[in-house]
């Protein structure tokens, strides 16, 4: 199947004849594809189509799931995460995640949301936490809209403020991956296009994986661009390719809105 | 349609008073049982009635050691029952909770919260009394007790561990913490008020049990206030019942006096759990 990411530079993560089911129903079915550093891929598809599962895969949260189980490889800088002596706990320090709906903890402070990743793991350092905190917002770009109130509860935020802050508590723990699950779903039209201008930010130093079903999105924020259909990886090329000369029939079908 | 709409309007009113019933019968008996007890307790009630020992006179008798024992008891009951039954609820929530096990055990514990409290005083009796050795003691008392409240502390637990949405567990992991660190800094302090006003409740309950100290073996007349967890002693329910089986109209007067102290204590102890779940709530709110 294809490897559109790959260009010369071993990939960042890769995934290797994954598999993924929920009891005996195979919902991602055998995906193969190269993600490279510092880039930004989208994957897209219509509802069901294995893509937040095959994303969830890629940091092991998938298994969280009562009954789901992983078949294949997914190799992080060549090493493979679902090896036997891997921790996922740790895994999950280097491949950061951002959901769907956000969800900063309700019962901390906007400053207390940028350090859980620390604080929860025990990691926390008195001394560096205002340089942490201030790093993580500013990358979130949420700096400037909170510093006055770091110590008012981060679910006074608006939603789209809400994403950012964990976008930053995502952040504050310096993962090498940045997943995102339909990060902008929740959100209005103008929080998105925040959310999107800080993608293209957060790839200078971040490599990034995002779910979206959001077309246009894929095609704004992404070099390259997954289509997966039925748990099936279908096409995964440069995302301007993808979405002017699609290789797949499928692809084209879906792309100009025959389906899905 | 004018007719239509009068018929909704009656069934309607019909509603509203049996409804109104409902809230008025209970009520209206509770009252009436606060008064007749407020009205002969007021001649005993007196510092000097909840500073003295029981005594052959009514007039000189006093709750002092069951009023302590009763105080003790619940401490010694909530500090075993709490811990163990908020564990195991963790346990089945958080860690088992689509293992075939969890099952048989959830069901078990749904029976076991309605068992008769005497069958937990005759448990209490062989295990705790007799098997381990206790003795009549207010550990003895306090064990049986915290078997009593357990299985409701569960039920209670779990469901407020169950109000804690997927969503901030999923969170926690994403940011590379362990199921433990979860739990314990984000799960149950959000879970927190649930479980305290659950169990609060469930302590009440064991405040005003009188069955299973019956056959522990509590004590009906004891002129000391317990010394050690491994001391004799009453409570509170025991002196009443004991006072009311009198034939002296004294004897009578002062069990009014204690229902109204024993009255009083749960509404304290329950004034404090809704004070404390109200400020822990306004903080996770604002």
């Amino acid at each position: 199947m294809a490897s559109g990411g790959s260009n010369g530079k071993p990939p960042k993560i890769a995934a290797v004849g994954l598999k993924a089911r929920f009891g005996s129903n195979e919902v991602v079915r055998g995906v193969d594809m190269q993600i490279s550093e510092r880039t930004v891929t989208a994957i897209i598809g219509p509802s069901g189509c294995g893509k937040s599962t095959l994303l969830r895969t890629l940091n092991r949260m998938h298994e969280l799931i009562n009954g789901a189980t992983v078949d294949g490889e997914v190799l992080l800088d060549g090493e493979n995460v679902y090896a036997h002596e891997v921790d996922p706990v740790l895994l999950r320090r280097r491949v950061g995640m951002v959901f769907q709906k956000p969800n900063p903890f309700p019962s901390m402070s906007i400053r207390q949301n940028v350090l859980a990743g620390l604080s929860l793991t025990g990691r926390a350092v008195r001394a560096e936490a205002d340089a942490v905190v201030e790093k993580a917002l500013k990358q979130a770009a949420l700096w400037e809209e909170v510093k006055d109130r770091l110590d008012a509860p981060g679910i006074g935020l608006s939603g789209g403020q809400q994403q950012r802050l964990c976008i930053a508590r995502a952040l504050a723990v310096e993962p090498e991956v940045l997943l995102m699950d339909e990060p902008c779903s929740a959100l209005d039209p103008i929080a998105t296009a925040r959310i999107e201008d800080l993608i293209h930010v957060l790839k200078e130093r971040y490599t990034i994986v995002i779910v979206t079903h959001n077309m246009q999105q894929a095609a704004r924020v992404s070099e390259h661009t997954a289509f997966m259909l039925h748990g099936d990886l279908v096409e995964f090329a440069a995302t301007n390719k993808l979405f002017t000369q699609p290789s797949d029939r499928r692809t084209e079908d879906y792309i100009t809105g025959k389906f899905g | 349609m004018s007719l239509a709409r009068q018929n909704k309007r009656q069934g309607e009113r019909i509603f509203w008073l049996v409804s109104l019933f409902a809230i008025a019968l209970p009520l209206v008996i509770l009252g009436w049982l606060l008064v007749d007890v407020l009205s002969d307790a007021v001649q005993r009630l007196s510092w000097q009635f909840i500073t003295s020992y029981p005594s052959r006179k009514p007039e000189n008798a006093g709750i002092l050691p069951a009023l302590v024992g009763s105080i003790y008891l619940i401490g010694l009951t909530a500090s075993i029952a709490l811990p163990i039954g908020v564990g195991a609820a963790i346990f089945l929530e958080e860690y088992g909770r689509h293992s075939r096990l969890a099952g048989v055990i959830e069901v078990n514990i749904a029976n076991l919260a309605g068992v008769p409290s005497i069958i937990y005083g005759l448990l209490g009796l062989g295990v705790f009394v007799r098997a381990l050795g206790m003795g009549r003691s207010l550990i003895a008392g306090a064990a049986t007790m915290a078997l009593l409240v357990l299985p409701m502390i569960i039920m209670v637990t779990r469901e407020a561990l169950r109000t804690v949405p997927m969503s901030l567990r999923e969170a926690c992991y994403g940011l590379g913490s362990t199921r433990w660190q979860s739990i314990w800094q984000v799960v149950l302090p959000s879970a927190f008020p649930g479980i305290l006003t659950g169990a609060i409740l469930a302590i009440s309950r064991a405040i005003g049990e009188t069955a299973p100290l019956v056959v522990v073996g509590a004590l009906t007349y004891v002129t000391f206030v317990p010394d050690g967890i491994d001391a004799p002693f009453t409570v509170l329910p025991i002196q009443i019942f004991n006072w009311v089986s009198r034939p002296q109209h004294g004897f009578v007067v002062n069990s009014a006096a204690a229902i109204t102290v024993l009255v009083c204590t749960m509404l304290v102890l329950n004034g404090i759990a809704i004070y404390l779940r109200n400020r822990l709530q306004q903080r996770k709110a604002t």
